[in-house]
């Protein structure tokens, strides 16, 4: 019981300030409430099968089959499996976390990983879809076009500017979540 | 509908895997649950913080400080408000093409949307416990330069 307050303390101090805020001014904090509460049933409803998915991948893929595909040697194959891995997903970028986790857990190129949520947070089929049609194809294409090269730059970068070593601890970390 | 999507093919998945292993499903659902129990306090403060922020930054706040005229100052404003709040994008685009349509700037709102979906102030607690404290701030910086970037662009060809 006290472990558990100690876990969700910072959503608990959080529902605190919601409902001062609430006190404060009515309005404000029944708005915020019914923002969070769909939010909160957005997101229940996306994630359980991401979560299996992610679990059968835990279970099934092996992780010699996960390096030939992403890994370090994975070359242009990895890549595009990154770019469609995270475009075919559903929800938002934090859902995305776990799943990278266990991608880096199975021996996954961390630049390949990052490309993996780059996809995830702009390239989504659904979600380009969805800009198109309430902000013009033009200006979803104008986007799209220069996120993919701004993706991958952002991988490289971010993998360039860590060592060995900071890398070696991602992925052990990776291992214990 | 995409998430329909979603439900089919991971039950699709999950019966398969029923049917060659019974014990390794089991174990894929107990891991399921553990990785989702993991994270659950992080996702649940996450929700409360972005319920509490859009409470207060409602669309009429934002597009006041992000119009036409307000040049740099705007679209570092709307990077700001894109790179903190996280909503989702079937409310995300409709709110810009309001916003638009009640006088924010193209590149105001191409820079909004950018960070929106590439920059997680909020979520970097989360992204840490993943990936370590200075590969989290290293993707959102980047995220955050390059989305200037985009709406660099999205001004120049769109104009």
């Amino acid at each position: 019981m006290k472990m558990l307050l100690i876990r969700y303390k910072y959503f608990l101090i959080l529902l605190v300030i919601n409902i001062a805020v609430y006190g404060l001014s009515p309005s404000v904090g029944q708005k915020s409430i019914d923002i969070t509460w769909s939010n909160t049933v957005e997101m229940l409803s996306v994630i359980p099968p991401i979560f299996i998915l992610l679990g059968l991948l835990d279970v099934w893929v092996k992780r010699e089959t996960m390096i030939k595909l992403m890994g370090e040697k994975s070359g242009i194959l990895g890549i595009l499996i990154a770019f469609f891995l995270g475009s075919a997903a559903a929800g938002p970028l934090y859902a995305a976390f776990p799943i990278a986790g266990v991608l880096l857990q199975k021996g996954s190129k961390f630049s390949n990983i990052l490309i993996f949520m780059g996809a995830w947070s702009t390239t989504k089929i659904p979600m380009l879809l969805f800009e198109a049609s309430s902000m013009g194809w033009e200006f979803t294409m104008a986007r799209f076009v220069i996120n993919i090269p701004g993706i991958m730059l952002i991988a490289y970068v971010t993998e360039r500017l860590l060592n060995e070593k900071e890398k070696q601890y991602i992925y052990d970390s990776a291992g214990s979540i | 509908m995409f998430t329909i999507l979603m439900y089919i093919v991971a039950f699709g998945f999950l019966v398969l895997s029923f049917i060659k292993d019974k014990k390794k499903t089991l174990l894929a659902l107990k891991k399921a649950w553990k990785s989702f129990e993991n994270i659950l306090p992080q996702f649940l403060a996450i929700l409360v913080i972005i319920g509490i922020m859009l409470a207060v930054l409602s669309p009429e706040v934002i597009s006041g400080l992000i119009g036409e005229e307000s040049g740099w100052f705007g679209m570092l404003i709307a990077s700001l408000v894109g790179s903190v709040t996280l909503i989702p994008g079937f409310v995300a685009f409709p709110l810009a093409s309001a916003l638009l349509k009640g006088g924010a700037g193209l590149m105001q709102i191409a820079v909004f949307i950018s960070t929106l979906m590439m920059v997680g102030i909020v979520t970097i607690p989360l992204e840490v416990k993943y990936f370590g404290k200075k590969a989290a701030l290293l993707r959102n910086s980047l995220a955050f330069a390059f989305s200037f970037i985009v709406a660099i662009a999205i001004g120049v060809v769109l104009r």
